[in-house]
């Protein structure tokens, strides 16, 4: 079976900085896999590549066996950061049928199918009741899930998802992981899943990938995220502390370099 | 009044007034929905300028100042689109291609003396001057932008709402920024044929800003934005002939005291 994510010898400079060298990765359809590292990392860049938009350096990505480019229809993105229209009154649906069939030719009439497939997305990920909204006017929760039900257009087979967590208090990241996790069990989808917080995603992940230091570890959580693992990623001294089921990277200076960095925003 | 009124629509070059404002409005209405969508205000009123250049330099070479305004603004639209989509917009290149094209506007000024009427005429719009003929170049252009853009709306809207969804999609945004810049460029051209150059910004921006603020939806935004300025423009023009105020200043404060009220509404009553 062809691997939904296969990575050969990756490198990306851009600039004239390597951003990402010698990454390595193969991974199967219907696996959730969490990608983490600190700001900066090439975390953004490494799904750039995947989606198609930038090209690598060195080396091969092949999506469904395809090139990234070819792939296109069939992978779900969500971008980091939320859309970027300003103050109109443009609704959260218009902006997502705009989005389905948005590569068509022709004028932007929205056919029956599309609507139906909106109206599905937008159930799926429980944006129905505040979609008729203008986009401008959503809180950031409701943001991110409209983002999300657009993702979801036309059942696609990986889904990558850029910082989907960001801005989300620590109930909303639990339901929209909730509502990934149950896309996947129900379509078999494979996910990829950036964030900087790894422990609201203990129970559903099934792999880890951690960028840092330009390269990348991929792994179960045991084998990737330990103390001698990561040290070795980052070059320096770095510290896997696990309590009660919850984990934290600490740096040798003694602060928390990753995973308490997505709970700033709930207060 | 109504007397009055009749008797001012009989003449043609009323009726001509009123074919050419139809025809800005209804271009500038749609081209200026995606401008408003797309953030691109700047480069609409840049190419307004640059179309002046094009306009003084037409003389020198022997073109008619819709020519040589096209000709110019078209280019300078295209090298806009290219130098900066909606992502890495580039507001210092349109600035830079706005400020050459004033000074170079001053040059042939300068050059061709006889020009200085003209240039008061494209500056302020002549409404009342429009020719059958240029009505009919009006209209052929109208519908070449129109076509143009109902061939490619679809992706223009996608890719400017969620230009990095868009791009993961295939679509190329920077062809498509010239694209929709070609098109804004003959528009403003256009519209600039009615209300002047000065006053170009008004009909591509106020009635599709106004129907951004107040539509949830692309069809009805398209909608109310081609209706009021359709609207405006008909209500200036016949003002203009009663009162003798010209209608650029009615067109121009009639949305002016539409944009406080929608505004206001939409502060007060929206929170
Ligand atoms: N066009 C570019 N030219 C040079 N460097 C770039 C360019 N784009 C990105 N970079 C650099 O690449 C590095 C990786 O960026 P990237 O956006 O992939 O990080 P990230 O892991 O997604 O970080 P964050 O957690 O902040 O989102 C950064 O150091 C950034 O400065
Ligand atoms: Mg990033």
């Amino acid at each position: 079976m062809t691997p939904a994510l296969q990575i050969t010898d990756l490198r990306v400079s851009l600039s004239g900085n390597t951003i990402l060298s010698g990454i390595n990765a193969e991974i199967n359809a219907g696996e959730f896999v969490g990608i983490f590292g600190p700001n900066g990392a090439g975390k953004t860049t490494l799904v750039r590549c995947i989606i198609g938009t930038l090209a690598p350096t060195r080396g091969s990505i092949k999506v469904l066996g395809l090139l990234p480019s070819q792939a296109a229809r069939r992978v779900g993105y969500m971008p980091q950061g939320h859309g970027t229209f300003d103050s109109t009154a443009l609704s959260a649906r218009s902006m997502v049928e705009a989005a389905c069939e948005g590569d068509g030719w022709g004028i932007p009439w929205t056919s029956k199918k599309s609507r139906q497939e909106v109206d599905r997305v937008l159930e799926v990920t429980d944006a129905a009741r505040y979609a008729q909204r203008p986009f401008s006017v959503l809180s950031g929760g409701e943001r991110q899930r409209v983002m999300l039900a657009q993702a979801l257009l036309g059942d696609p087979r990986i889904l990558v998802l850029d910082e989907p967590l960001a801005s989300l208090d620590p109930k909303n990241q639990g339901l929209l992981i909730e509502c990934v996790a149950r896309v996947k069990e129900r379509t078999n989808t494979t996910v990829l899943f950036v964030a900087h917080d790894m422990n609201p995603l203990l129970n559903v992940m099934d792999r880890v990938m951690y960028l840092a230091g330009g390269g990348a570890a991929l792994g179960k959580l045991d084998e990737v995220v330990t103390s001698e693992c990561l040290t070795k990623l980052y070059g320096s001294d770095i510290e896997v502390v696990r309590t009660q089921n919850r984990v934290f990277v600490v740096s040798s200076e003694g602060g928390v370099t990753e995973t308490e960095c997505a709970h700033h925003d709930h207060d | 009044m109504i007397n009055t009124l009749a008797t001012y629509l009989s003449y043609e070059f009323v009726q001509n007034a009123l074919i050419a404002g139809t025809l800005s409005a209804i271009l500038g209405a749609i081209v200026g929905y995606f401008v408003i969508i797309r953030s691109a205000g700047f480069a609409a009123h840049a190419l307004a300028h640059i179309g002046f250049a094009g306009a003084a330099g037409a003389a020198l070479v022997g073109l008619s100042p819709l020519e040589g305004m096209l000709l110019l603004t078209v280019g300078a639209g295209v090298g806009m689109g290219a130098a900066g989509d909606k992502v890495n917009r580039s507001d210092m290149a349109i600035g830079m291609v706005l400020s050459m094209s004033l000074g170079l506007g001053t040059l042939f000024l300068k050059l061709y003396s006889g020009y200085a009427g003209q240039a008061k005429a494209i500056l302020f719009g002549e409404i009342f001057g429009v020719s059958h003929e240029q009505i009919i170049k009006m209209a052929v252009l109208s519908v070449m932008s129109l076509g143009a853009l109902a061939i490619f709306s679809r992706r223009l809207l996608f890719a400017s709402i969620q230009p990095r969804l868009a791009e993961g999609r295939g679509l190329s945004l920077s062809a498509l920024s010239m694209a929709f810049m070609a098109v804004l460029a003959i528009s403003v051209t256009l519209a600039s044929q009615v209300v002047g150059i000065l006053l170009v910004f008004t009909l591509v921006i106020a009635p599709a800003g106004i129907a951004l603020r107040l539509c949830r939806s692309f069809w009805s935004g398209i909608i109310v934005s081609v209706i009021l300025g359709v609207i405006a423009v008909w209500i200036g023009i016949l003002l203009d002939c009663v009162t003798g105020y010209p209608a650029t200043f009615w067109i121009t404060a009639l949305f002016f005291v539409i944009y406080v009220f929608v505004e206001s509404y939409c502060r007060f009553f929206t929170k």
